[in-house]
C-alpha cells in the first residue's frame, strides 16, 4: 500500500472515531441511542438516509454490474430510486406520526399485543442479519483486496469498528458517520464521472457511440438482456427492489430520528435528489470502467465486478484518487453496517427485551444498557456468520433481504394504516406468511440448487426458476393478512379511528414521540 | 409527554365531516399517484423482457430504454416535489380540523 492510501484510511478512521467520541457524550438516554434524540434536521437526515442506502452494494456493485452487463446493471439503480416514491407516498409520514423507535412500535400503536411485536421484531432481525452478512462478506473481500490482509482479519476489523461506533456513539455517531460518508462518496463519484465525461469531450452521444463498440457485447451492451434473460425473474427482482425499501428496518428507523412528519418528508426529498443524482452517475462509473479498465482487468480483480469503480479511479486519477475511493468505500461499509446493527439492536433490545420480556417496565438506565448489550449480540452473531460465509455468493442475500422486507413488512404497514377491519391475527399471519414464503421459495431456488457443482450451495435441480421470489411472496404476504384477519372475529374500530386520526393529522405527535 | 392538555377524543375527530373529507382526498391522491408510478416503473421490465420496442435507437446510439429510464428519474423527482406541495396543503387542512375540534371541546 502506498503512504497516501494509508494516510487516507487513517484520516477516515480517525475522523469517524472523533465523531463517535463527541456523540458518546451526548448519548445518555434510550432516545439518544436509538434516534439521536429525534433531533436531526431534514437535510441531515436526508444525507443520512442516502448514506444508509448507498451501501457498498450500490457503489461498488452497481458500477461493476453496469461495467460488465451494460443496461442490465442499471435496473438496480432504477429500482432503488423509484422505491423512494413508495416510501414517501405511503410509509414515511404515518410511520413518523405513530412510531417511536421501531416498526413494531408503529404496528402496536394499533394492536397492543406482544405477539405482533414479537413477529415484527423477528422479521426485522432476519432482514438485518441477511443484509449484514452480505455487507460483511463483501466488506471482507474488499478490505482483503485493498489492504492485503486475510479475509478473517478484514471481517474482524470492520466488525470491531462498527461495534465501537454503535456502542459508544449510538444513532448520533452513526448518523454523522453516514452524513460525512455520503458527502465523500458523492464527491468521489462526481470527480470520477467528470473525468470519464472529459474523455468523451463532455458529449454523452460520443460516449454512447463509443460504448456500442467498446465491449465484446457490441450494440447489445446498450440494451437490456445481457444478464437477465428470464422476463418473469427480471420483473420479480424489480418488484422486490421497489417495494422492499419501504420495509427495510434500517431505512424505517431513520424516520424516528426527526421531530415530525414534515421533517420526515423533507428528508426523503433530500434523499431522493442525492440518491437520484448518484444513480445517474453510476452510468459514467460503469461505462468508464468498461471503456478504460476493460472487462478482463475488472473480472481478474473480482469476478463480481466489485472493483470496477476503484480500478477506474486508478486509471483516470492515479494512486491518489484510487486511495481516496478505497478509503471512501471502506467508510461506506462501516457506516452501513453500523446502521444495520442499530436497527437489529432496536428490535432485539427495545421490542423483545424491553416491551415483551419486561413488559415496558424498564428504567431509562436499563434501556440504555439493554440497547448496548443488544448491539453487541447483533454484531457478534453477524460477524460469526460472515466468517463462515466467505465462499457464499452473497449477491442473493441482499435481494433476499429486500424480498423479505417487501413480503413481510410492507403488507402489514399498509394494512395497519389503511385497513379498518385489519386485526392482530391478520398482522401476525401477514408477517409470517411473507417471511416464511420468501425463505422457502429462496431455499428451493437456483441460488441454492444448481445441477453443476460449485455454482450454488447444493448440487441438484431447483424447484422454481426464480432467483428472486418477490412476485409470488409479496402477494402471499398481502393475502396472508386478509385471510388471517377474516379468520378472526376480533376487530377494534375505536382503536383504528385513533390510529387513523394520528396518522392523518399528526395530532399528538408529542404523545407518541419524545 | 409533558403536555397538560386533556385526553384527545379521537372518535370525535374521526366523526367530523371535515376530517372524513380530508382522509378521502388524501387517499385518492396518494393511491392514484402510487398506481401511476408503479405502472410506469413495472412497464419497463415488461416491455424490455417481452418486446423489442425499446431496443431501437432514439438519439444517436442512445436507445429508447435509456430515454424511458431517464423519464423514470424525472418522474421520481417531479412526483417527490408534487407530494410535498400537496402535503403542505393537507397539513394546513389538518391543522384547521384540529382547531375546529379544539373549539368544540372548549
Amino acid at each position: 500500500m502506498s503512504p497516501i492510501a494509508i494516510i487516507m484510511f487513517l484520516a477516515i478512521v480517525g475522523l469517524t472515531l472523533v465523531i463517535t467520541w463527541w456523540a458518546s457524550r451526548r448519548t445518555s438516554t434510550a432516545t439518544d441511542f436509538y434516534t439521536a434524540g429525534g433531533g436531526l434536521k431534514g437535510w441531515q437526515n436526508g444525507l443520512a438516509i442516502s448514506g444508509d442506502y448507498l451501501s457498498a452494494a450500490s457503489f461498488l456493485g452497481i458500477a461493476g454490474s453496469i461495467a460488465l452487463t451494460g443496461f442490465d446493471g442499471f435496473f438496480f439503480s432504477l429500482g432503488y430510486l423509484v422505491a423512494y416514491l413508495v416510501v414517501l407516498y405511503i410509509v414515511a409520514e404515518p410511520l413518523r406520526n405513530l412510531g417511536k423507535f421501531t416498526l413494531a412500535d408503529m404496528i402496536t400503536a394499533r394492536f397492543d399485543k406482544s405477539k405482533v411485536r414479537g413477529t415484527a421484531a423477528l422479521s426485522s432481525i432476519v432482514i438485518v442479519l441477511f443484509y449484514m452478512i452480505a455487507q460483511l462478506v463483501g466488506a471482507g473481500a474488499l478490505i482483503q483486496l485493498l489492504l492485503g490482509i486475510p479475509y478473517w482479519s478484514a471481517v474482524l476489523l470492520v466488525g470491531f469498528m462498527m461495534t465501537i461506533y454503535v456502542l459508544f456513539g449510538g444513532m448520533t455517531a452513526t448518523s454523522w458517520v453516514q452524513i460525512i460518508k455520503a458527502c465523500l462518496l458523492m464527491l468521489g463519484t462526481v470527480i470520477i464521472s467528470f473525468l470519464v465525461l472529459a474523455k468523451f469531450n463532455f458529449n454523452i452521444l460520443t460516449m454512447f457511440s463509443y460504448m456500442s463498440t467498446a465491449t465484446d457485447a457490441g450494440e447489445a451492451y446498450l440494451n437490456p438482456g445481457l444478464k437477465y434473460t428470464n422476463g418473469i425473474d427480471t420483473i420479480s427482482m424489480l418488484v422486490a427492489l421497489v417495494l422492499g425499501t419501504a420495509g427495510l428496518p434500517h431505512i424505517l428507523m431513520r424516520f424516528f430520528t426527526v421531530k415530525d412528519a414534515q421533517t420526515a418528508r423533507s428528508s426523503v426529498i433530500w434523499a431522493t435528489w442525492i440518491v437520484g443524482i448518484f444513480y445517474v452517475l453510476t452510468i459514467f462509473l460503469g461505462f468508464g470502467a468498461a471503456a478504460f479498465v476493460g472487462k478482463e482487468a475488472i473480472v481478474a480483480a473480482n469476478p463480481a465486478g466489485n472493483m470496477a469503480a476503484p480500478l477506474l479511479a486508478q486509471a483516470l486519477g492515479g494512486d491518489i484518487l484510487f486511495s481516496f475511493v478505497c478509503a471512501v468505500a471502506f467508510a461506506t461499509i462501516l457506516a452501513v453496517v453500523a446502521g444495520l446493527v442499530l436497527s437489529g439492536a432496536s428490535a432485539l433490545s427495545h421490542d423483545i427485551y424491553g416491551q415483551i420480556i419486561k413488559k415496558g417496565k424498564v428504567t431509562e438506565k436499563e434501556q440504555v444498557v439493554a440497547a448496548r448489550v443488544g448491539s453487541i449480540i447483533i454484531a457478534v452473531i453477524s460477524i460469526v456468520l460472515a466468517l463462515g460465509a466467505q465462499t457464499l455468493n452473497v449477491a442473493f442475500l441482499v435481494s433476499l433481504a429486500f424480498c423479505i422486507a417487501a413480503s413481510a413488512n410492507l403488507p402489514v404497514i399498509i394494512y395497519t394504516i389503511y385497513w379498518k377491519r385489519f386485526n392482530t391475527n391478520g398482522a401476525v399471519t401477514a408477517m409470517l406468511t411473507g417471511l416464511i414464503s420468501a425463505l422457502i421459495l429462496v431455499a428451493v431456488s437456483p441460488n441454492v440448487w444448481n445441477p453443476e457443482a460449485g455454482k450454488a450451495i447444493f448440487v441438484g435441480d431447483p424447484l422454481i426458476m426464480l432467483t428472486n421470489p418477490a412476485i409470488i411472496s409479496v402477494p402471499l404476504g398481502f393475502l396472508g393478512g386478509v385471510i388471517g384477519t377474516l379468520l378472526s372475529k376480533e376487530s377494534d374500530e375505536a382503536k383504528y379511528r385513533e390510529v387513523d386520526v394520528k396518522a392523518q393529522t399528526g395530532i399528538s405527535v408529542q404523545d407518541v414521540s419524545h | 409527554m409533558g403536555n397538560n392538555k386533556p385526553a384527545i377524543n379521537y372518535d370525535k375527530i374521526a366523526e367530523m365531516g371535515s376530517f372524513k373529507q380530508l382522509v378521502k382526498k388524501k387517499n385518492v391522491f396518494l393511491w392514484t399517484i402510487t398506481v401511476i408510478f408503479l405502472v410506469a416503473y413495472m412497464l419497463l421490465p415488461i416491455l424490455t423482457s417481452f418486446t423489442q420496442i425499446l431496443h431501437h435507437k432514439a438519439i444517436g446510439d442512445i436507445t429508447w430504454v435509456w430515454i424511458y429510464s431517464a423519464g423514470l428519474f424525472v418522474m421520481t423527482w417531479g412526483l417527490a416535489h408534487l407530494y410535498v406541495s400537496k402535503a403542505n396543503v393537507f397539513d394546513k387542512e389538518a391543522k384547521e380540523i384540529i382547531e375546529e375540534y379544539e373549539r368544540g371541546v372548549k
